[in-house]
């Protein structure tokens, strides 16, 4: 067994779980943050994007024990209180969403490249950013015109901050 | 995934000391090969020695005309070093198309040579840059390294440390992706030196990445894509599976040296 600790959104957390669980099985199974998906067993379709130290990964394919004293944040730890974190705001108002299974996986991963891109984003390299995430119902289009509001909006806020 | 015990080494010397008194122990850098592959039970391993945090496997530096890639550089920090960027952007383009951005984030050159994936991209680079692969016992020429399917020159309980190649006159990288994967269909790398050309091809050989004499000489004499005008691979040896026939192979390994030409000389 395996004694992991980690901030999960801000809180720290401990449990003694099996080496073998997955990081996507201690938040969801241990911690019961569903928010985080599961849609393949193959690594490949980015339901399960969290960031792990400021960076997105896939849950699936790390153990908790290797992020056993990172900083994690998942879907739930995006909003301020019921303040929609700008990125869901533009999801939700863009549509960018069907099904929704998707959903979280996308907007951890919007987040993280708007971050890697703080000069902007154009629709190609949003379309290439997305190739770690795959939705089956929206077509892309609403997520991608999503996420360029988001990271524009968040850029304005950024240059009025400033 | 079956049971399995984890264990985090703090230097290269622990790691393989925990790798030795294991039954049946692996490595864990990335993991995005590994935990893949355990999930599916296709891998088994008693006890996994976890190397991100060994500050020994990091960095990236360029001295005297030399690279050196720690094996634990991620996809992500070997694509986005401003100074490998400046000497040899042909390797950060190649690491930049690995998977995908989440991918990238954890994948290291090291899991990524150590697993010698007939249709990963790294070897390819390692074998036309005539890289030297630095291990916790030797130094091993990309030429001795890749030794055929999924097998390296890699002993059971050897560490790759690092990877080091002299910048190259010129160098280019062109793949094809499979469109669901992301894996190269066909990738070729091209380097040029003065005393020659290398071009390695990945993606598309039975026995894993390999090189193309015919191609290299005629690069040799001129390096432009007209050397290459109706210049082909036979398909015997190549890969023919649900993505692709080993003709098709043939054919992209063709346009993908003209294209990783093109991008060498651009
Ligand atoms: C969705 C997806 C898409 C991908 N697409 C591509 C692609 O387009 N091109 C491509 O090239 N790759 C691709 N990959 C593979 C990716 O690049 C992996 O990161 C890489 O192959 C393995 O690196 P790792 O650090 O994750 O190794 P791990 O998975 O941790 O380990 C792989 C193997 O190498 C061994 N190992 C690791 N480090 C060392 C070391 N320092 N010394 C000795 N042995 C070691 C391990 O024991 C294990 O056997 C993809 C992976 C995924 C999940
Ligand atoms: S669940 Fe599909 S990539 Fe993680
Ligand atoms: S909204 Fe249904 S999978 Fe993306």
């Amino acid at each position: 067994m395996a004694d992991v600790s980690m901030t999960v959104n801000g809180r720290k957390v401990s449990a003694t779980v099996e080496d073998r669980t997955l990081l996507v099985h201690f938040l969801r199974e241990e911690q019961r943050l569903t928010g985080t998906h599961v849609g393949c067993d193959t690594s490949q379709c980015g339901a399960c994007v969290v960031h792990v130290d400021g960076k997105a990964v896939k849950s699936c394919t790390m153990l908790a024990a290797q992020a056993s004293g990172s900083e994690v944040v998942t879907i739930e730890g995006l909003a301020n209180g019921s303040e929609l974190h700008p990125v869901q705001a533009a999801f939700k108002e863009h549509h960018g969403l069907q099904c929704g299974f998707c959903t979280p996986g996308m907007i951890m991963a919007a987040v993280d490249m708007i971050r890697r891109y703080p000069q902007g984003l154009d629709e190609k390299t949003v379309r290439e950013e997305l190739e770690g995430n795959i939705c089956r119902c929206t077509g892309y289009q609403n997520i991608v015109k999503a996420i360029l509001a988001a990271s524009a909006s968040m850029r304005g806020d950024a240059a009025r901050a400033a | 995934m079956y049971q399995t015990n984890y264990h985090r080494a703090s230097s290269i010397d622990e790691a393989t000391a925990i790798l030795a008194g294991a039954e049946d122990g692996k490595f864990v850098a990335g993991g995005q090969t590994l935990i893949p592959t355990m999930k599916q039970r296709l891998a088994a391993p008693s006890d996994l020695v976890d190397l991100r945090h060994i500050g020994d496997l990091k960095g990236v530096s360029v001295e005297n005309g030399e690279v050196r890639i720690g094996a634990g550089a991620t996809h992500a920090e070997v694509a986005g070093d401003s100074t490998l960027g400046t000497v040899s952007p042909a390797i950060c383009h190649l690491a930049a198309h690995i998977g995908d951005p989440h991918v990238r984030h954890m994948g290291t050159i090291g899991g990524s040579i150590a697993n010698n994936d007939p249709a990963a991209d790294y070897p390819a680079a390692m074998l036309a840059l005539s890289a030297t692969v630095h291990t916790s016992k030797r130094d091993i020429a990309a030429d001795d390294f890749f030794v055929g399917l999924f097998e390296t020159a890699l002993e059971e309980d050897e560490l790759i440390t690092a990877v080091s190649f002299t910048i190259p006159e010129k160098a280019g990288y062109a793949k094809f992706p499979n469109p669901a994967s992301r894996y190269a269909l066909a990738g070729v790398f091209v380097v040029k030196r003065p005393d020659g050309v290398r071009v390695a091809v990945t993606g598309a050989g039975e026995d894993g990445v390999f090189r193309v004499a015919p191609f290299e000489d005629a690069l040799s004499d001129t390096f432009d894509v007209s050397a290459l005008e109706g210049a082909a691979v036979p398909a015997d040896g190549l890969m023919s599976d649900i993505h692709a026939s080993a003709e098709y192979r043939a054919n992209l390994v063709a346009v993908m040296a003209k294209r990783a030409v093109e991008a060498a000389n651009g």
